[in-house]
């Protein structure tokens, strides 16, 4: 095996710029799970968080506390389970208590529950953690609970929120190829449908390639992010 | 309701399937364990190295720590698996999980030990050299518990993530834990077993989600 | 109008098995100010707070110019927000700057435009003499400007009553007597103000009457003068003896 051999399997150009219009159109399709996936668990993380934040600090109630069990449920099974397996069984299994989505639609309803789990525990951490000073100032304002949430508690705990989410939104992101396994026709899946078509592994480097030139900026963007908001 | 108990927690069709799970947990466990340890060596050693400041083996170690933490892992599966053909070797699937992982996991494992290496103070080997404490006695009463301290709640987190991973390897057809979860849904036709495996799998893994929290929350600074 | 701004009849506050007022009368007049005093723990703190329901009482009512804010009906965020209060840690927002931190309830509580929220908080930072530091954030202001902000801020809402709760306890000793000096001025304009307070000089000077609290109970209740050099009841000449 020497050199030239190696660039005909792995880097072999005229595959490449034969399968690069296929694999960007399913780039394309990637891009889209993670716009939507991030977009919408992102909001549902912060509205889960700020629900349990109520119904954990709600001092007299016992039975709103207790309303919180089923979203601990929630945030701890979806984090603790790997996401192909819940995408898998929201895929296959679903269909047999006669709820079928297809397939696009799993993907990103696996990823926005996903997110939403870990987004919601983020931002409940730094919501709790802000000082209760500021709720008291706020109130005694005279502004309601739902506008101390908004303008005060809820811009603070943003800010440091940020650097964990952020790491996180990626992570979710690179999880996306995993709708390619129950066959979405994303970077990942075009990638291997062009390399068994071929018999040459150049796609998948193509698609390694893409995806890398798509995270890497991300990844940096994230640590600038981070180092910005420690200042 | 009786339809959510009969495709999803099935008695029947647990006690059919108990043995293909059985056998699928024992592969994932240990893949997970042998990756991990890998991982971890991996990680520590190119934390290390990276300490020593030598300028070339710096942007190497950069260049695979970033290339590979922007690499989704299932990606990385797929380049390990199917590239080793073209060499011919033929990696074994349960090796070409343990590399892939091993390759993936140390690139986040050389970030946290770096962290923890670079947040030990240089102050702390002065002042405990000057009072005087010997190398070994610094290493482990000064320097490594507090090393630990920085180490520990990312490290647990990432072993959390990696083990969360090694599910991937059902796409290499790994008979792992959900790959005979799958095959069992497959021919039993009913996906109690695919519940199964997330339940295993929770029963797993609840335990050290909740042990990072607890972890992050004592060692806040 | 009602005669007394505040009423406090019969309160009654309970942490858990820990009774921290034991039945508080009071009847607090406009332009009355009030320096409510005594040992730590006594439940001053508690007491004012209980004033605008930042604490629960467990039985007994405050009634602020005739209304009762401890009623079921009550419309809490409004009371409130003609009550102003100043906190021992400042409590300002720090994600907004000072102008800001003054404008945010005139806008979203009383609805104010823009621009005349803006002008009623300059003004209400040059009355605390921080007219020139509307642009900063509170981490940029000593903890003294960071006061005199927080007391512009409750100013902003043109309350009737201004509640302090030890004010200058968190200050390094050389900024207590910008604050000080900030609430003296307020009340001689002539604003209703209760405060907690450890600053005996203060209460000397300003307060038109003094509280002392022990244990939940008030022992001695009249005008400074009265209260520090002819205190009636035993608990107050001991403590008095002790920090005077």
């Amino acid at each position: 095996m020497n050199f030239r051999d190696l660039f005909y399997y792995f880097f072999n150009f005229k595959f490449f710029i034969i399968t690069l219009p296929d694999l960007l159109r399913g780039l394309l399709v990637t891009v889209e799970i993670a716009a939507l996936s991030l977009s919408l668990g992102f909001v549902l993380g912060l509205v889960l968080a700020v629900i349990r934040v109520t119904l954990r600090h709600s001092g007299s109630s016992r039975f709103l506390r207790i309303l919180d069990l089923p979203l601990v449920l929630y945030v701890d099974v979806l984090r603790a389970v790997p996401p192909l397996v819940t995408l898998v069984v929201i895929y296959y299994a679903l269909p047999f208590i006669d709820i079928t989505i297809p397939r696009f639609w799993a993907a990103v309803l696996t990823f926005v529950v996903i997110l939403s789990a870990f987004a919601e525990e983020i931002f409940r951490a730094t919501i709790e953690a802000i000082d209760r000073g500021q709720v008291e100032a706020a109130r005694s304002l005279g502004l309601s609970y739902l506008q101390s949430m908004a303008c005060v508690i809820i811009p603070q705990a943003f800010k440091i929120a940020l650097p964990p989410l952020t790491s996180r939104m990626i992570a979710v992101t690179k999880d996306v190829s995993l709708a390619s396994v129950i066959g979405v026709a994303d970077l990942l899946k075009k990638a291997r449908a062009a390399q068994s078509l071929y018999a040459n592994p150049t796609p998948l480097f193509s698609a390694a390639l893409l995806f890398t030139l798509l995270f890497l900026p991300l990844v940096r963007l994230s640590m600038y992010v981070e180092k910005k908001l420690a200042e | 309701m009786e339809s959510i108990i009969y495709n999803f927690f099935n008695i029947e069709v647990m006690i059919r399937a108990r043995y293909l799970l059985w056998l699928g947990l024992q592969v994932t466990l240990k893949l997970a364990f042998v990756s991990l340890l890998f991982a971890v060596l991996v990680g520590l050693f190119l934390a290390v190295i990276r300490s020593l400041h030598i300028r070339l083996l710096n942007i190497l170690i950069i260049i695979y720590v970033d290339l590979f933490r922007a690499l989704p892992t299932i990606v990385l599966f797929m380049l390990v698996y199917f590239t080793w053909p073209y060499f011919g070797i033929s990696l074994p699937r349960y090796w070409s999980a343990v590399v892939a992982l091993t390759i993936n996991g140390g690139a986040y494992f050389e970030e946290i030990f770096r962290a923890g290496i670079e947040s030990i103070d240089k102050g702390q080997t002065e002042a405990a050299r000057a009072s005087g404490l010997s190398f070994t006695q610094t290493m482990f009463f000064v320097i490594l518990p507090q090393a630990i301290q920085v180490v520990l709640p990312p490290a647990t987190s990432n072993a959390l993530e990696l083990i969360k991973t090694t599910v991937l390897a059902s796409v290499i057809a790994l008979p792992e834990l959900m790959k005979q979860a799958q095959q069992a849904h497959g021919s039993l036709a009913n996906p109690t077993p695919l519940v199964m495996a997330a339940l295993i799998f929770l029963a797993l893994l609840w335990p050290l989600v909740r042990l990072t929290g607890y972890l992050e929350r004592k060692f806040a600074k | 109008m009602n005669k007394f701004l505040v009423e406090i009849d019969n309160l009654h506050k309970y942490f858990g098995k820990n009774e921290v007022l034991k039945g508080i009368n009071m009847s607090i007049r406009r332009q009355d100010v009030v320096c409510l005093l005594g040992p730590s723990g006594a439940g001053k703190s508690t007491l004012l707070r209980c004033i605008n329901r930042l604490e629960e009482p467990t039985s007994g009512s405050v009634y602020i110019d005739g209304e009762e804010i401890t009623g079921h009906g009550a419309d809490l965020n409004y009371m409130r927000s003609e009550i102003g209060m100043v906190f021992q840690n400042f409590n300002l927002f720090p994600h907004l700057n000072a102008l800001e931190n003054c404008t945010l309830a005139l806008i979203k509580v009383r609805k104010m435009r823009k621009q005349e929220a803006q002008q009623r908080a300059r003004d209400m930072l040059r009355q605390v003499g921080l007219e020139n530091k509307a642009d900063s954030k509170p981490k940029e202001l000593s903890g003294g400007q960071q006061q005199r902000v927080a007391i512009a801020r409750a100013l902003s809402m043109n309350p009737k009553l201004m509640l302090f709760d030890e004010p200058t306890s968190a200050l390094d000793p050389e900024l207590i007597g910008e604050v000080l000096d900030t609430m003296i001025d307020l009340a001689e304009k002539g604003m209703t103000m209760i405060v907690v307070t450890h600053e005996m000089g203060f209460a000397r000077k300003a307060a038109t009457r003094v509280s002392i609290l022990d244990h939940g109970l008030i022992l001695e209740d009249n005008t400074p003068d009265k209260v520090f050099d002819a205190p009636e009841h035993p608990r107050t000449k001991e403590f008095l003896s002790k920090i005077l």
